[in-house]
């Protein structure tokens, strides 16, 4: 909401700074999120010195911008589109050039009855531009115009940076004072206060005075509940209201005003308006928004005539009710809006008039014709007119306050205020009392706390009395019992609530009002429960570290994808649907985690040559209308260069299924688990057709399959925008994954030196190497420390269909230094089991 | 024979002062000293030189022998260190020219925020407590203190989840940690109702709100929030705890400030600011002129959440609070672009 501060003060003595009062607001809860200067001198800042809050605008020099009054318009030689105005600024007389339009049908009329008030800038004073887009600062020369000496002008809101007007010059009210700076007359600031759900009260000056006068204990200054006269017939023969559902509708108000002469409105009334973000309108309809931004209830002016009309001179007959099936309505915007059945309609005898607290219908709508007036004040369903509003995408000031909460006992100050303003402004007269329907007033609760419980929430001991004291400045109506305090909800709020809910909103607003800075900063005294950590994230940690370790890069996708993108990789099943996606990229949740790593490998393919990407996360499996089941993954993509190219090495090999399988093997013994073992890949177990199926294994941990991994299939692979090197993947399941986490021991690292030889054996093709290493370990038993493949190599000399692996083999005794002898023993044994086993050949 | 030796002598140690590499060098060792070299023929002659001379001309020999060799170690030294020098001069690098590169491996900025902000709190005796994503409107609004239809849903926009379940109680994709407050305590709950313990944690994880996708504005955002719950906690332990917080999080001179906010699920309720450590409350374009940035939001326990979770609110009181790491990391790495996070180029990633 825009608040112009000039406005707070018509209810409160404001004693400190604009800053200061923003300050004390914002801790308050009601953030002043930005102060823009409208005339008001805005603070100095030294270097260094802290700015609270975002302020802008412009300062008016309360020498060089006064108060004057035009006494003549006078034509300008040379030009017809320029007058000279004789002025007075309350000290000397001045002839000002300008080309306001609305000062034309005044030239040469001779000196004016009634002089003209007006905003005046002298010889030096900056102001705006009025002729350049958006706020530019000028400052105001001496300058020869068309041959006439010019130093000063009247401005335009424009310039003075009140809004983009620029059509003509500002007419003040007749009543403004000549040579007083104007500044002083009309300077503002204007805060942007952010509104909180529960402030719904707030969203009005009256609300906003009421917080600064507890806030800075000063008093109050109420509206008067009795503001006018009345005359005429009464309200009362005229105009019937009947309420259909008071759950929807719990109060209905009307007043009739008589006579109205419709006409702009005071300038300091449309000044303020257009602060507060209303363009003003006329007399009428800016004294309802004037009176809503006061009291904070929405009002709805009808044109009573055209009511009457239609009653046809019986008494106009009003009526709350919920839309027809069907129903349709011409709101004042002129759409014709079919209605829901949910939505209230206030109607007569004939239809529905207005789409009730969030816009009036066209043809009773108040015109420059109306004579007189039927104001309407109302409390409607909170949650029922956000609905409606939302529905008919209709926000307005009125649906803004309505769908927050407006408190019914505000309907009738509020439709008060309104009959006050016209009838000052428009001089109608108004009709004695109201027709007041009030069938469901709320409950405002009584609630009761006690020091104890203060201390109990707020940790500060504030006694009963200052209790009641930081109440009674919100209105509460309080009693004093011993150490308690029962306080009664004041008839303008509904967000207080009852019992043990009620003694929290309560305890709030005694914070607020105590000032949550007062209150002390403690660590905590309650025991600190037993800790028991959490396993499973920490080990999740873990993996996310041996992962980066190895130089791969962790990625955090979308959880909301398409089907389309997931099955690229051959998933195909049932998807967890998002009812209401935003976009129609985004309405499933991910079933498979390497297809969304899959896409952050497509994304970066350009951008560099060597790519490693692992992402740690759930997928979401549909579970029968139930809640779906979110087993966690990790899912790695890798593709390009083992290393990135250097400028003296460009051609490093690219990764195929063995650095896939190197980061496996790294990961899972990082891990510690050991009798990992990998088969080639069960496609009835991969996630669809994922796999080159001569490139892909599973890998099982004690028999338990974990993942599975491999190269890409080609015809997966070309779905995506790769570059052309292999795509590697992989994707395991973390629950399983750490059911096989055995807690484990390291080696001891031996005291004594190895013994290093190579044996290299021939061996049929299809024999997997997995196989000899099985039995080379086995064979050599304890003593065998390591066997490590380092080379296959395939030639003619081997024979058709043969080839040879050679190991590195590292005898090792925890206990002494082995021989020779001991070592060639061992080997004998391992060759002489494999060449039984396999056919293998000691190659020479 | 011994002017000979003599002449061999010298032609050989004349022959070593123009040797300047160990190539020559080694030539030279081979022709002078080797089995084809004059003083070698010497030492295979000797037996046909007369008795009398054998044992003058053979000393003489060993004498030139040791001479040369002599020689040849001193050469061989100074060639050496020639040799060392010279390649010391020639042999260097243009070190201007890039290292070679590594594929950069790391985990996610976002990983490495929630890690700060969580080890932090586990210092304070908050542990993680995990939950899942896809929720019930039940949890992640009912109990929490949103009835159906209450305003604070609509800050709170959310994705809806395809079921079959009931009208009233839709599935959706949580909007906040905080139904995992409602599940941890419960499950603390269940074991001792009449009794509950104390519950101290941290809820970490990814959240979801309906939004368009712009650079202010995601509509998948980690979160991190604390819950601490027993029968003595109060508003300025958790002013004194924040603070804390906020200290070991951007500083041991971090300044805090506390006001009133609102939160369904909180009550009452405030949002922690710190002082802009971008500007020193000055005022900067971060902090957008106000000296402060906007942290946290905290406030004690509603009665209707301890209710819901199983804890007597006539007993029991308890703090919560939320922030979001991504926002801390886009203040502390000046990211002015959201969507940097989940779009994974590895030109971000890699500034990690
Ligand atoms: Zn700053």
């Amino acid at each position: 909401m825009k608040l112009p501060v000039s406005w707070l003060k018509d209810y409160v003595n404001i004693n400190i700074s604009v800053e200061e009062l923003a300050r004390l607001l914002t801790l308050a809860g009601l953030e002043v999120e930005e102060i823009h200067y409208v005339g008001w001198a805005m603070p100095d800042y030294a270097a260094g010195e802290k700015h609270e809050f975002k302020t802008y605008g412009l300062s008016w020099d309360p020498d060089k911008l006064v108060v004057a009054e035009i006494r003549e318009v006078k034509p300008h030689p040379d030009a017809d589109r320029l007058v000279l105005c004789d002025l007075f600024d309350g000290k000397d007389e001045h002839l000002a050039l300008t080309g306001a339009p609305n000062l034309l049908h005044l030239k040469g009329t001779g000196k004016l009855e009634q002089p003209l008030k007006v905003a005046y800038a002298k010889e030096g004073a900056e102001i705006y531009d009025g002729h350049k887009e958006g706020q530019v600062l000028t400052k105001l020369k001496r300058a020869k115009i068309r041959g006439i000496e010019s130093y000063s002008m009247v401005c335009s809101e424009k310039e003075l940076g009140i809004s983009d007007e620029h059509e003509g010059i500002i007419f003040l009210d007749d009543d403004a004072p000549v040579g007083t700076s104007l500044a002083d007359y009309m300077g503002d600031a204007v805060f942007s206060i952010d509104i909180l759900p529960n402030n719904a009260r707030n969203v009005n000056v009256l609300g906003i005075a009421r917080e600064v006068a507890a806030l800075t204990n000063q008093p109050l200054k109420r509206i008067d509940k009795k503001p006018y006269e009345s005359s005429g017939e009464a309200i009362a023969e005229k105009v019937k209201v009947n309420i259909t559902n008071p759950e929807l509708n719990a109060r209905f108000v009307f007043g009739l005003i008589r006579d109205v002469e419709i006409g702009p409105s005071p300038y300091l009334v449309q000044r303020r308006l257009r602060l507060a973000g209303i363009r003003p309108i006329s007399n009428l309809v800016d004294a309802t928004n004037y009176a809503m931004f006061e009291v904070g209830e929405p009002l709805h002016a009808f044109d009573y005539d055209v009511l009457a009309e239609r009653a046809k001179g019986k008494p106009v007959v009003i009526t709350t009710r919920t839309a027809d099936a069907g129903e349709k309505l011409v709101t004042l915007d002129e759409i014709e809006r079919e209605l829901q059945e949910s939505n209230v309609l206030v109607c007569d005898e004939q239809s529905a008039l207005a789409l009730a607290g969030v816009m009036g219908g066209l043809e009773s709508e108040i015109t420059d014709k109306t004579k007189n007036v039927l104001l309407e004040g109302a409390a409607w369903n909170f949650i029922n007119i956000r609905r409606t509003a939302n529905h008919h995408n209709l926000p307005s000031e009125a649906s803004y306050r309505f769908s927050r909460g407006v408190h019914p006992a505000l309907a009738e100050d509020g439709v008060k205020r309104g009959l006050y303003w016209m009838q000052k402004w428009a001089n109608g007269k108004v009709a004695p009392d109201l027709v007041d329907n009030y069938p469901l007033p709320p409950a405002d609760p009584v609630v009761t706390v006690t020091e104890a419980d203060v201390k109990r929430l707020l940790g500060v001991e504030i006694s009963a009395e200052e209790i009641a004291g930081l109440l009674t400045k919100l209105e509460f109506s309080t009693q004093v019992e011993g150490t308690s305090v029962t306080a009664a909800t004041p008839p303008i709020r509904m967000d207080i609530g009852e019992g043990i809910v009620g003694v929290a909103d309560v305890i709030e607003e005694i914070a607020r009002m105590y000032g949550y800075d007062n209150i002390p900063e403690t660590r905590i005294g309650d025991p600190l429960p037993p800790q028991v950590g959490n396993p499973v994230h920490d080990w999740e940690e873990k993996l996310r570290d041996q992962l980066a370790t190895l130089g791969l890069q962790e990625a955090i996708t979308y959880r909301l994808t398409s089907p389309e993108t997931q099955e690229r990789i051959g998933m195909h099943g049932e998807f967890v649907k998002i009812a209401n996606p935003s976009t129609p990229s985004k309405g499933v949740l991910r079933r498979s985690l390497m297809a969304s790593v899959l896409e952050v490998v497509e994304k970066n393919a350009r951008l560099r040559d060597s790519l490693a990407f692992f992402e740690i996360g759930p997928v979401f499996v549909p579970n029968k209308g139930d809640l779906p089941d979110e087993p966690r993954k990790l899912a790695i993509a890798m593709t390009g260069r083992r290393q990135p190219p250097a400028w003296d090495v460009s051609d490093a090999p690219v990764m195929d299924f063995y650095d896939m399988k190197g980061v496996a093997d790294a990961f899972l013994a990082g891990l510690g688990l050991k009798n990992i073992v990998y088969t080639p890949a069960d496609s009835s177990l991969m996630p669809g057709a994922a796999f080159h199926p001569g490139k892909s294994a599973q890998v099982s941990v004690d028999g338990i399959v974990v993942g599975a991994f491999g190269e890409l299939h080609p015809s997966a692979a070309e779905k995506y925008e790769f570059a052309d090197t292999p795509v590697l993947a992989a994707e395991f399941d973390l629950s399983t994954l750490r059911g096989v986490q055995p807690a484990y021991e390291i080696t001891p690292v031996p005291a004594f030196p190895p013994m290093l030889e190579d044996i290299a054996l021939i061996v049929d093709e299809a024999l997997p190497a997995a196989k000899v290493e099985h039995l080379i370990r086995q064979t050599g038993g304890k003593m065998l420390a390591e066997a490590r493949l380092f080379d296959v190599y395939r030639g003619e000399q081997l024979g058709e269909g043969k080839k040879s692996l050679a190991y590195a083999l590292t005898y090792q005794a925890p206990d002494r230094t082995l021989t020779d002898k001991e070592a060639a023993k061992i080997r004998k044994k391992i060759v002489k089991r494999l060449e039984y086993e396999v056919g293998a050949e000691l190659r020479g | 024979m011994l002017e000979k030796l003599n002449e061999i002598q010298a032609a050989a140690l004349d022959a070593l002062e123009s040797v300047k590499d160990s190539e020559a060098l080694q030539g030279w060792k081979v022709k002078h000293t080797g089995g084809n070299s004059a003083l070698t023929e010497v030492f295979k002659g000797i037996g046909k030189v007369a008795k009398e001379d054998r044992g003058k001309v053979g000393k003489r020999a060993n004498e030139v022998k040791v001479a040369l060799e002599a020689a040849l170690t001193e050469r061989a030294a100074l060639i050496k260190e020639a040799e060392l020098a010279r390649s010391l001069e020639e042999d260097h690098l243009d070190v201007t020219l890039p290292g070679r590169p590594f594929r950069h491996g790391g985990v996610h900025p976002a990983t490495q925020t929630l890690r700060r902000i969580l080890g932090i709190l586990a210092d304070m005796g908050f542990q993680v407590y995990t939950s899942r994503e896809v929720e019930s409107d039940e949890y992640n609004f009912q109990h929490l203190n949103f009835p159906l239809g209450h305003p604070a849903r609509e800050m709170q926009d959310s994705f809806y989840v395809e079921s079959e379940g009931e009208r009233d109680n839709p599935l959706l994709m949580r909007t906040h940690t905080s139904p995992g407050q409602i599940r941890a305590m419960r499950e603390a709950a269940v074991g001792n109702p009449d009794n509950p313990p104390p519950i101290r944690i941290s809820l970490p994880g990814m959240c979801y709100r309906y939004e368009q996708i712009t650079s202010r504005s995601e509509i998948q955002f980690n979160q991190v929030e604390g819950l601490a719950v027993g029968e003595n906690i109060t508003f300025s332990d958790l002013k004194g705890t924040l603070s804390d917080f906020a200290r070991r999080m951007f500083g041991a001179h971090a300044r805090t400030r506390f006001r009133a906010q609102h939160f369904p699920f909180t009550e009452p309720s405030a949002e922690m600011d710190v002082e802009c450590f971008l500007c020193g409350g000055e005022g900067c374009s971060v902090c957008k002129k106000s000296g402060w940035l906007e942290i946290l939001g905290c406030g004690m326990v509603h009665p209707n959440v301890l209710q819901a979770g199983g804890y007597d609110p006539r007993r029991y009181t308890g703090f919560a609070f939320g922030m979001g790491p991504e926002r801390q990391a886009m203040l502390r790495h000046n990211i002015k672009d959201i969507r940097y996070f989940w779009g994974n180029d590895s030109r971000f990633l890699e500034q990690f």
